[in-house]
């Protein structure tokens, strides 16, 4: 097994301190002051705050950015507030439906109480709903208040032929977003994991009758979706991290590493899976067995010439958006991988038009809709 | 202590260049990066007497107005504000990139220091009795404000009323202050000796004229200071000054509909609040000469100690 090369040298300061909270102590005020724009920049504050707490070294934080992390605290308090609250709305809207409403990503992490769960930011909540109910599910959030965006034909289209979610839907006064799913990948992607499998699999979420999430290899293998088959590396490490502590959280309990490459073959995730596993451990140093290593590149290794390529974009784009970044991914590869994003959605001709509408279709019509 | 003014105007500009700027304000750093010349010779006239902290150190918030190279260089030039490599906001015509320097050097506040109640609000201070003036845009805070700094009220912030939640003392933050369209006139006139940055035309805001701080107030950065009274100002024409008390309840909704992050504060911003409002007299506060204006708040300051 051959891992690909991060020496420690070449990992950001962020990535050392989340490995090792232990090497923050060693820090300067400047250390400190890079530390901290790395991890704002990455949406990490918070989780860089939790981890210096849980190792007890948060009071032997200088005052300066002590008092960012408290202050970063104190928003993270209400963001947890701010999602309880979406999520109980989104279920009143849809209780009279009787529709088995299933939480997914970050949302689902912070109402279980899961580690990844613990002060992780993120903007939208998303749900997995039977495609057969889409159209009630929309009507009712609909009536409660969400309305759709992206009204542009085009988008429309997009969104409803081809993808595995509705338009984002926004609620008129909180101004919040919900993405309303009925697949994990979309309808025009090569690979389509069964969406009946991971409802079948769902588990109540014990905190939140009615409210259910995925099986933990389920919610893995999506996680590993989400970040390596979306093309959008802008929370890349935070997506990581994600991981990270999934695998540790289940990894404790029996049953998880074994059964996790198996699941991925049902679910055609081999390839997302391999990735994940091939990227935690010199990255994050996420204690893989190696057999569970090796079982995932027989399902989904890419061929070396290929692996060779993506080692080279993905250590990249893992890496804190920062300036100060080394490594840190440069536009023609942040282009490489949205394209290859965009690739595994749709068909070779499907996705040069859907490009080309990208380019020079949508700006335009933005612009006339500025003017209007 | 050293002073932004210890700088010659090449060391500034390297400074700016280089390493960065980094002023304190208040109980913040700022770590200012820019390459456009009118913003150091700005900075220089009106951060002169702020604290110069050594580069390299810890910075609490990174600011870098510069101008981008390419076409945009000659071609209607802008000004592009980065932070940590994001860019939150659209740029601006050159010519606003000082302003934009203090709306930028306001959101970084507004945006992180969750550690205060911050109220959009101007604070004065007399004989020890601060006065918080909170008011949305048009309703003459800023004016009011300047002309009592011109007459020897402390600034404790033109924008940004800090409520530190452990003591709910007023933190200061003085900085410049912005006034807009006939205002600008208006402190020229009542004030001929206050300074001023360059005026700038057609921002979003209209014309706008940043008034130097009094060296006195940035040297009194440190002293947090009770609140006294929360007025709330409207400007009215030819109205005779008159001064209402407000009912506590309402005083408390009126300062929370001004507060940046109240909501986000929770039980810790009710809290810091309700402080605030037990110890301060509320008042609406209708006027439209300042000189009018000034002999009321100099009664609300009462005599000082020295009386």
């Amino acid at each position: 097994m051959s891992w690909p090369d991060s020496s420690s040298a070449s990992l950001s300061l962020l990535v050392r301190v989340l490995r090792a909270p232990r090497t923050a102590a060693r820090l300067d005020l400047a250390g400190w002051d890079l530390l901290l724009r790395q991890a704002g920049n990455a949406n990490l504050l918070v989780s860089l705050l939790y981890l210096l707490e849980d190792d007890g070294l948060l009071d032997a934080v200088p005052a300066a950015p002590r008092a960012h992390l408290e202050w970063a605290r104190l928003a993270a308090a209400s963001h947890a507030r701010s999602v309880r609250h979406e999520v109980a709305c989104i279920a009143a809207a849809l209780r009279g439906l009787d529709v088995p409403l299933i939480l997914l990503k970050g949302s689902a992490y912070a109402m279980a109480g899961l580690d990844a769960g613990r002060g992780r930011l993120f903007s939208d909540v998303d749900i997995l709903v039977p495609r057969t109910r889409l159209d009630q599910v929309e009507a009712a959030l609909m009536l409660s208040g969400w309305a759709s965006t992206h009204h542009d034909p085009y988008d429309q289209h997009y969104y409803r032929e081809w993808m595995h979610e509705i338009p984002p839907m926004v609620h008129v006064r909180r101004g919040n977003t919900i993405d309303v799913h009925h697949a994990i990948l979309p309808e025009t992607a090569a690979v389509r994991p069964d969406p009946d499998l991971l409802r079948a699999a769902a588990v109540p979420i014990a905190q939140c009758p009615g409210l259910s999430m995925l099986a933990p290899h389920d919610m893995f293998l999506h996680s590993a979706v989400h970040l390596f088959s979306d093309g959008e590396f802008e929370h890349g490490l935070r997506d990581l991290l994600d991981l990270h502590r999934l695998a540790l959280q289940f990894g404790a309990e029996p049953g998880f590493w074994t059964g996790l490459v198996p699941r991925a073959r049902v679910l055609q995730l081999g390839r997302p899976l391999y990735y994940a596993l091939r990227y935690l451990q010199p990255i994050l140093g996420t204690p893989v067995p190696i057999e569970v290593m090796s079982a995932a590149a027989a399902a989904g290794a890419p061929n070396l010439a290929l692996r060779a390529v993506m080692d080279a974009l993905f250590l990249s784009a893992l890496q804190p958006h920062h300036p100060s970044c080394v490594g840190r991914l440069d536009a023609a590869a942040r282009f490489a991988l949205y394209i290859r994003g965009n690739w595994l959605r749709m068909p070779p001709f499907m996705l040069a038009r859907h490009l080309l509408h990208k380019a020079f279709v949508s700006p335009r019509t933005d612009a006339t809709g500025d003017q209007a | 202590m050293l002073t932004v003014s210890s700088l010659t105007p090449a060391q500034l500009r390297a400074r700016l260049h280089g390493p960065g700027l980094d002023i304190q304000t208040g109980p913040f750093v700022n770590r200012l990066h820019s390459n456009i010349p009118h913003l150091a010779a700005g900075l220089a006239l009106l951060y002169g007497d702020y604290p110069l902290r050594a580069a390299g150190g810890f910075a609490d918030f990174h600011l870098d107005l510069s101008q981008p190279g390419g076409l945009r260089r000659w071609w209607r030039p802008q000004v592009r504000f980065e932070q940590d490599g994001q860019h939150p906001f659209k740029p601006l015509p050159v010519d606003q990139a000082q302003p934009f320097c203090e709306w930028m050097m306001n959101w970084c506040v507004s945006n992180r220091a969750h550690g205060y109640l911050i109220v959009h609000a101007a604070v004065v201070e007399k004989h020890g009795r601060a006065i918080v003036l909170p008011a949305p845009p048009g309703s003459g805070k800023s004016t009011l404000c300047a002309a009592l700094v011109c007459r020897g009220w402390r600034l404790l912030s033109d924008e940004l009323a800090l409520v530190r939640h452990e003591d709910g003392l007023l933190v200061p933050v003085p900085r410049p202050i912005s006034l807009k369209n006939r205002s600008i006139d208006v402190i020229r006139a009542f004030a001929p000796d206050a300074v001023f940055g360059s005026v700038v035309h057609g921002t979003m805001k209209g014309t706008v004229g940043l008034l130097r701080a009094p060296a006195a107030s940035v040297h009194r950065a440190g002293e947090a200071v009770a609140p006294h009274a929360v007025v709330f100002p409207q400007w009215e024409a030819d109205a005779p000054a008159t001064l209402d008390p407000l009912p506590r309840a309402r005083l408390f909704m009126r300062v929370a509909d001004n507060a940046f992050n109240y909501t986000l504060l929770g039980a810790r911003g009710f809290a810091t609040l309700a402080g605030l409002a037990e110890r301060s007299a509320g008042y609406a506060f209708r006027y439209s000469r300042l000189e009018q204006a000034l002999e009321i708040f100099d009664a609300l300051a009462g005599p000082g100690d020295a009386a």
